[in-house]
């Protein structure tokens, strides 16, 4: 249950010990805080769960976001009424994203193509809507659900356990240890290697082998004598119990959820990195959430002043030009960027930037045997 | 009665917003055979035009009269809109029809842009695959909405309604109900009109000229269509400049009834995908079909009765719809068999 | 009406309208088991209709395909090929994406596991047995070179020994061979009679969909020639070579 081929070994060694030395090597980067850490993990650990369904059978959800705020949903009610402890909160994150994947997956799945796509936005819009309307008593609406200092927490009380951090509002624990810093990093962390090590079980199997089946030619596998609803179902389960553990690890760094994470442009997001990344790859879309969260993060923390330290040295009118240009792609602009990125991608490298690399490489190779 | 009548006038304008976008959205689906997440965007597009050609002619002379002081004590300062201070009386009457008038602006943009979209980024896509081309689109709105939004900031323009037309047609009265019993603003009403017009025109254009013949010939079956070795390409690109025009008009038009700012595209490309899909992919009167019922149950859904009985009903209903309708007539009210079913 | 043990695949009875328009009256077709079965007849004259009636796509509208006992009629694809019937297209329906060796392993995985198996923590790779028998198939047809290549790169000929790999290693009771040889040039075609004659020593029973004589002579054990939704003639090759209502309604009069 537990074997790897070889190769995969190696990319799962190599996985984690990059995913565990971030704090190193993201410090020349600029990027090695841990709450900035915590974000690529789950976002990754999302993404890899996106791409179980639309990476290898051709789906193409816009809806998974819903996922995502079920799952954030679940854990902080598992903070309010159980227990501070993370592990009742996730287990019950992918438990009930799973059970509303079910449903969602199970009526969406009777169409293919766009139509499908049209039902898992139509139900994820839902979702939303009624987050924000009828089940405010559940989701608290615009404020968001927050944890307060009377909620029960029955098992807590019942241990009679001192929450960590008890002089305000109580955070997040697991075992006893505050998840906050680099404890709540390497969680996710530990969480992202476990999703990366499920989604290279579930690529090398007989299971993984239908699910491809599926998106190359839907006609060969039913007369091939698969039934492809199980497989597409279950697919869009795993997946979206994927985006409830990062919606629970979201509720983990900051224990609050909103019903904004589940808007539409959130699961366009989603659909975005794996595009970026590289569909259907293993790597690609952990790739693709970082490179986003990155930029993101960079990006929309340059402001004009930087932009006039950066382009000092240009005569004072160009300087203006091109900062006052420049600034409209960065700060609030970011999303601009993001946009073209995007068209870029899909007009230029259809195959994400793991296809970009493998080709830049191959061109390498054959130039260095034409020397030869 | 008169509440449900009411309701049913509501629905019947915004019905209409949705006919309109979903006509353009399925005409390019249905003849390009591409499925274009920034159709939104181009009805955006269109709301702005309409702010942007207010901006325009109500650019201001500043003069300053030192002779009079304004009631802070410095020289007064005299702001006329350069069309008044050209065309006189006629210039405040323009100022005050704005919106109708931006149409004219709306137009000649919206047509460039539909062009250019299609001739440097749709054209490369008509071969690839439905999640390629929506993938495409989707990011394509992206940069449209920011760039709108780097231009008018993020919040809503309100733009006014003509002060003729601001009140309401009291339409109780003309059926003999007593005065004031059932109102209709007028301006929905010109937009209820404005937007059959430009439907009707829209089939008319398709029925009865040569263009439209052969693009309903390719609707119904391209690859007949291009074995006739009709050119198609300059085609497709009118098709996409005349959807990118409608679109636009219908924003445009739309800008007194909710203020625009660059997300209203995003929030109703969802809606009339929906309307498309509930109409049937590729059938043009079934997306017309559809806005006006998906309009008018959501206006239904958002009276206080229905709410009562199911709460939350107005925020979902035309998802819901959506859902029921895919579920279990999977080719939309009027949708032909075998559109994008595999 | 009983099905003697040899015969696997009994279509009785069977009519079949499309609104007004009878596409298939009175058919009584029996395929004897380890035959090849061809059936024959011009364009138009229901054969795809048959075909389609027989893998339970198009319901009858009256009458009954009954394969070894169990009754086809309202079954999904999947099902009728888990009861042991493989189907190779006129067109080959292949999976472009995946690699020629996975093609083939992918059908067995069906045959051994079923219609469903959440088989996520196995591994395709350590499969040994399947592996073995689907290099060992791909060696039979001389594609064995090619087993890593993406099956999307063969070529047509490729392709439909490729699809016929996938069929065969599924050890199907019955295999329906919807028009193998249409659109190719005559080398390709004399190839492929050459594969399916070699299939032909595996002893599996077989019905062949085509209009070419020259395939069906070469191949058939027994043929039925389909005219206008009947069945006009029903025998060995011999007998329908020189019956001359064949001869009227499939040739017009003129031969090859």
């Amino acid at each position: 249950m537990l074997y790897l081929s070889k190769t995969d070994r190696l990319k799962l060694l190599a996985f984690a010990a990059v995913v565990l030395l971030m704090p190193i090597w993201l410090t020349p980067l600029g990027a090695a805080y841990p709450g900035l850490m915590q974000k690529f993990a789950i976002y990754a650990i999302f993404a890899i769960g996106f791409n179980i369904l639309f990476g290898l059978t051709g789906y193409l959800s816009f809806g998974h976001a819903a996922f995502l705020g079920v799952g954030s949903y679940t854990a902080v009610w598992s903070f309010k009424l159980l227990t501070m402890d993370i592990l009742p909160a996730m287990i019950f994150a992918v438990i009930v994203s799973g059970i509303f994947a079910l449903v969602i997956g199970f009526f969406s799945l009777r169409r293919t193509g766009i139509y499908f796509s049209i039902l898992t936005l139509a139900f994820a819009q839902m979702c939303y809507s009624l987050a924000y309307s009828v089940l405010t008593p559940i989701t608290n609406g615009e404020t968001g659900l927050l944890l307060t200092r009377n909620d029960p927490r029955i098992i807590d009380t019942a241990l009679g356990a001192a929450h960590v951090g008890a002089e305000g509002l109580p955070s997040p624990t697991f075992l006893g240890i505050a998840m906050s810093g680099y404890s709540g990093f390497y969680l996710c962390a530990v969480l992202l290697i476990l999703a990366f090590f499920i989604a290279q079980k579930i690529f090398a199997s007989p299971f993984g082998l239908a699910l491809r089946g599926i998106k190359s030619n839907q006609t060969r596998m039913i007369y091939t004598g698969f039934n492809t609803k199980p497989y597409t179902l279950a697919a869009f389960v795993i997946s979206g119990m994927f985006a409830g553990l990062a919606g629970g690890l979201l509720a983990v760094t900051d224990p609050i959820a909103g019903a904004e994470r589940m808007r539409w442009t959130e699961s366009g997001n989603i659909v975005l990195m794996t595009i970026l990344g590289g569909v259907g790859t293993l790597i690609g879309p952990v790739i693709g959430a970082w490179v986003i969260e990155y930029f993101e993060n960079i990006f929309s923390a340059i402001n004009k002043n930087i932009l006039n330290q950066t382009f000092d040295f240009l005569p004072d009118g160009l300087q203006n030009v091109i900062v006052t240009v420049a600034s409209k792609f960065v700060g609030e602009g970011w999303h601009l960027t993001l946009g073209l990125l995007f068209v870029f991608i899909v007009v230029f490298l259809p195959g994400g930037l793991v296809e970009g690399w493998q080709k830049l490489m191959a061109r390498f190779r054959g130039k260095g045997r034409e020397k030869k | 009665m008169n509440a449900f009548l009411a309701q049913l006038l509501n629905g019947l304008d915004k019905g209409g917003a949705y006919a309109l976008i979903a006509l353009g959205l399925t005409l390019v689906f249905g003849t390009l055979g591409v499925v274009n997440f920034a159709h939104g965007a181009l009805f955006m597009l269109g709301c702005f035009c309409a702010v942007a050609f207010r901006a325009l002619i109500t650019i201001e002379t500043i003069t300053i009269d030192p002779t009079k002081l304004s009631p802070w004590g410095q020289p007064l300062e005299i702001r006329t809109p350069v069309v008044q201070d050209w065309l006189g009386s006629w210039g405040t009457v323009i100022v005050d029809y704005s919106v109708p008038l931006s149409i004219l602006l709306t137009i000649p943009v919206m047509l460039a842009i539909g062009i250019g979209i299609e001739r440097g980024l749709i054209r490369h896509f008509y071969k690839r695959t439905h999640a390629e081309q929506i993938l495409v689109t989707f990011g394509l709105a992206i940069v449209i909405g920011e760039v709108v939004k780097a231009g008018f900031g993020p919040n809503p323009w309100p733009q006014p309604i003509p002060n003729a037309l601001r009140s309401a047609a009291d339409i109780g009265r003309w059926i003999g109900m007593e005065p004031g019993a059932l109102t209709y603003p007028w301006w929905r009403m010109i937009y209820l009109f404005f937007a059959l017009s430009v439907i009707a025109g829209v089939f008319a254009f398709l029925r009865f000229t040569t263009f439209g013949m052969v693009v309903r010939a390719g609707m119904a079956d391209r690859e007949t269509v291009g074995f006739l070795g009709i050119d198609i390409d300059r085609r497709f690109t009118v098709v996409f400049g005349l959807a990118a025009v409608v679109a636009g008009v219908a924003g445009a038009m739309y800008t007194p009834l909710l203020p625009p700012n660059y997300q209203i595209g995003m929030d109703f490309l969802v809606l009339s995908f929906v309307v498309v899909v509930v109409g049937g992919m590729g059938s043009l009167p079934g997306a017309v079909l559809a806005g006006f019922l998906l309009g008018i149950l959501q206006s239904f859904a958002s009276m206080t009765e229905v709410k009562s009985i199911i709460p939350g009903i107005d925020q979902v209903i035309i998802y819901l719809v959506a859902v029921i309708i895919l579920l279990v007539r999977p080719r939309g009210l009027m949708g032909r068999r075998g559109v994008m079913e595999s | 009406m009983s099905t003697t043990p040899n015969i696997v695949l009994h279509a009785a009875d069977v009519f079949k309208n499309f609104g007004g328009l009878r596409a298939l009256s009175d058919i009584d077709l029996q395929i004897e088991e380890g035959k090849t079965h061809a059936i024959i007849g011009p364009n138009g004259a229901g054969k795809s209709t048959l075909l389609n009636v027989i893998i339970g796509r198009i319901p009858p509208t009256s009458g009954a395909v009954i394969f070894d006992g169990t009754v086809l009629t309202g079954k999904a694809p999947h099902e009728i090929n888990q009861l042991g019937i493989s189907r190779v297209f006129q067109t080959p329906e292949i999976f472009a994406d995946l690699s020629v060796l996975h093609n083939v392993m992918a059908p067995a995985f069906a045959r051994r596991d079923g219609a469903f198996r959440l088989s996520m923590f196995r591994t395709t790779a350590r499969e040994d047995e399947i592996r073995a028998e689907a290099e060992h198939l791909l060696q039979d047809f001389g594609m064995w070179e090619r087993r890593n290549d993406h099956a999307g790169a063969l070529s047509r000929g490729d392709k439909r020994r490729l699809e016929l790999c996938m069929c065969l290693i599924q050890h199907p009771r019955l295999l329906l061979l919807d028009e193998p040889t249409a659109g190719m040039s005559r080398h390709d075609t004399n190839t492929t009679i050459d594969l399916l004659k070699k299939i032909k020593s595996r002893g599996m029973t077989k019905v062949i969909i085509e209009h070419d004589m020259h395939v069906v002579f070469s191949l058939a054990d027994k043929i039925s020639v389909l005219a206008q939704g009947r069945i006009i003639a029903q025998g060995l090759p011999e007998d329908i070579r020189v019956n001359p209502d064949v001869k009227k309604a499939y040739l017009g009069g003129h031969t090859e």
